[in-house]
């Protein structure tokens, strides 16, 4: 009898074009994503050396780092940035690939937009030249960040040398309390298996609390799966998966559909199949989750408090708790919930898809953002925008006082004029909450949607449960 | 790609974990076409202050870490995004080598694609040489990796592991994209089986 196989074995085995001895292997990548930041040098290298891209028909292209939120109709102010995006439309139309512009309503975020057009789908290798790249594993997609060189290595080949990664099962058990998103989860499992728990190794999440997920919400596990040090999630494909999938307009259509589904069902894990390592969760004793610190394992139930360095026995880990709570303007043993916010940021591949939306507008529903927050509301895409518009969570949005604007990367990354400055703090639905990551000396807390709307109203991090009582 | 044969140099110490490539090169210096120049924006935000002077407690302002090309650094280091930038601006500013316990995985691959050695080592080895880099001028460390091996300054060598095809390249200097299309013929018949048992994942967009 076959040996039981993961999904992760069973992506990897179909795709595999050759082993070399020593194990590392060249395998066939699905689909390509391409932005406008980490591509010039590599269209660069495949114009000196002569080479061409292979599937055209394989790789899509869109920018999204570097574009302005605000009105797009007079094009970039900022001249790196418009260089930046002029080279990749240039690059597109060299070299046939297909490239949504930033006046076309279907950009976005290249992850958001990836799975909003039915290129992502179960079963395929998907590489992007961002790290985020794991957002499309909540398919059953192996898909993973890449850098440059690789990105080169992909358009000239179709391949990659890669050796196979380890498995990891991060089972959720149960089901979350009321107010405990998808995020909550991920910044829960993070601050449990460390900003490194996960290197080296594909982790597969599985359990009823995230069978239970929407797409969106699995699409926010996955997502941060690389902030756990893993370079992609995965999740198993159900009829969840299907039903999003169906209709979109790079999905199979007509016998080729029924043929796709029929594959796609032989992808879950075996049973008995063996994982490296295990990791369990009960969800139903996970709260909201704030992150205090600089790292995203530095996460916290927003009923916590500040970590007080005072207590830390290890010498070296007490430095570096101090460093964090001095970077971050913090009193050690302080309340999560007592601290303050300048900015509010809802968005981000994390977090920036119609569901979000909606939780965050459900929050922010007839009541008004706090005198001293700026807010902000960045949607992935121009579609979810037009989406969110026809629902009219603009207008409940503006009327509270959120900026409402148009789809990026935006404040995640401050690659755009949407930054913190230098001490301004910010709760934030993104993913990062590194030193100077939304702006030179830029404070970062990470929070679910929800969480985030709560705080801008109140001005402070707050339990979103507070405002959704009775 | 430039080769890697041996180099002997001062280490510069960067014990810190989780240093993410964030730290290496903030966002902001991402707007470049080019692979060039990025050195003078290493560390820029622990490295500079807001005027553009240098922090002189920052390791690669003082002497002799200013021409340090092996750093010694702390567990996870490269995390974060995938911006290869992070190896750019390490190459550029004069770095060969980093020697620590862990590295994160697409940190590592972008390294060894840039002639960029990483060289992974149990905590104890990596606490003696992180002793010699806080030592400076009086201690230089050697690295061959012909020979796969560290020469500390009172001479005790320490071995380290490194993939055989990773060390071919840098050795040889290779591009793998070169050898890849070397293959070529391989991954037209990998296409064609594909095709012929996935059609979907061959049909553009209707």
């Amino acid at each position: 009898m076959a040996r039981a196989r993961t999904l992760f074995d069973k992506i990897w085995d179909s795709h595999v074009v050759e082993t070399q001895e020593d194990g590392t292997c060249l395998i066939y990548i699905d689909r390509h994503l391409v932005h406008e930041v980490t591509s010039p040098q590599a269209f660069e290298g495949l114009r000196v050396a002569g080479r061409k891209v292979r599937r055209p028909d394989a790789t899509l292209a869109v920018a999204d780092h570097n574009v302005p939120t605000t009105d797009r109709s007079a094009g970039i102010d900022d001249e790196e940035s418009r260089i930046q995006v002029e080279t990749l439309e240039k690059n597109c139309a060299d070299f046939g690939v297909q490239y949504f512009g930033m006046n076309d309503v279907r950009q976005g975020i290249v992850h958001v937009i990836g799975p909003e057009q039915g290129m992502t789908q179960p079963g395929m290798t998907i590489v992007c030249g961002d790290s985020h790249t794991s957002t499309h594993g909540a398919f059953g997609a192996l898909a993973f960040g890449i850098g440059t060189s690789e990105v080169e290595h992909v358009l000239a080949t179709q391949t990659l040398i890669q050796r196979p990664a380890k498995n990891m099962r991060i089972t959720v058990e149960g089901t979350p309390p009321p107010g405990v998103t998808a995020k909550d989860l991920i910044l829960a499992i993070i601050g449990k298996i460390g900003t490194a728990g996960g290197t080296g190794h594909v982790i597969e999440y599985a359990g009823q609390a995230i069978r239970d997920l929407s797409m969106e919400g699995r699409m926010t596990i996955c997502n941060m799966s690389i902030e756990a040090g893993a370079r992609a999630g995965l999740i198993a494909p159900d009829e969840k998966t299907f039903e999003y999938l169906k209709g979109r307009p790079f999905a199979p259509k007509g016998a080729a559909w029924e043929q796709a589904v029929a594959y796609w069902k032989t992808l879950p894990s075996d049973e008995g199949a063996v994982y490296d390592t295990e990791v369990v969760l009960n969800a139903e004793e996970i709260v909201p989750y704030v992150t205090w610190g600089t790292s995203p394992e530095d996460a916290l139930p927003i009923t916590g408090f500040v970590p007080d360095p005072a207590q830390e026995p290890d010498e070296n880990r007490r430095e570096a708790l101090q460093r964090a709570i001095d970077y971050m303007g913090l009193r050690g043993g302080m309340p999560l919930s007592e601290i303050k916010v300048d900015t509010v940021f809802i968005g981000s591949c994390t977090n920036s898809r119609i569901e979000d939306l909606r939780a965050a507008a459900e929050i922010a529903r007839g009541r008004r953002v706090a005198d001293h927050v700026r807010a902000l509301v960045v949607p992935g895409s121009g579609l979810i925008k037009h989406q969110a518009e026809e629902e009219g969570l603009d207008r409940i949005f503006t009327e509270a006082g959120f900026e409402w604007r148009e789809a990026g990367c935006s404040m995640c990354l401050a690659m755009n004029a949407d930054k913190l400055r230098p001490g301004e703090r910010s709760a934030s639905t993104s993913n990062r909450n590194f030193e100077g990551r939304q702006g030179p000396g830029g404070r970062t807390h990470l929070v679910s949607p929800a969480m985030a709307a709560a705080a801008a109203i109140t001005g402070h991090l707050t339990d979103v449960r507070e405002l959704v009582k009775g | 790609m430039e080769k890697f044969r041996e180099i002997t140099s001062v280490a510069a110490p960067v014990p810190a974990s989780n240093v993410d490539t964030d730290r290496i090169i903030p966002a902001r210096f991402l707007k470049t076409i080019k692979r060039t120049g990025l050195g003078k924006h290493l560390f820029n935000d622990v490295r500079y202050n807001e005027d553009g002077s240098e922090r002189p407690d920052f390791i690669l302002n003082k002497e002799p870490y200013r021409n340090a090309q092996i750093l010694v650094v702390g567990e996870n280091f490269g995390c974060g995004s995938s911006r290869e930038h992070a190896p750019w601006a390490l190459t550029d500013f004069g770095i060969r080598c980093v020697i620590g316990t862990t590295f994160a995985d697409i940190f590592y691959n972008n390294s060894f694609k840039n002639g960029l050695l990483l060289i992974k080592l149990d905590k104890e080895q990596v606490a003696k040489l992180m002793e010699d880099a806080r030592n400076g001028h009086n201690a230089r460390i050697t690295v061959n990796l012909e020979k796969q091996e560290i020469t500390r300054p009172d001479g005790e060598v320490i071995p380290f592991e490194v993939d055989p095809f990773r060390k071919h390249c840098l050795l040889e200097g290779l591009d793998d994209i070169g050898l890849t299309l070397k293959k070529e013929k391989g991954i037209g018949s990998f296409e064609e089986r594909d095709r012929a048992s996935h059609p979907w994942l061959y049909s553009a967009a209707s």
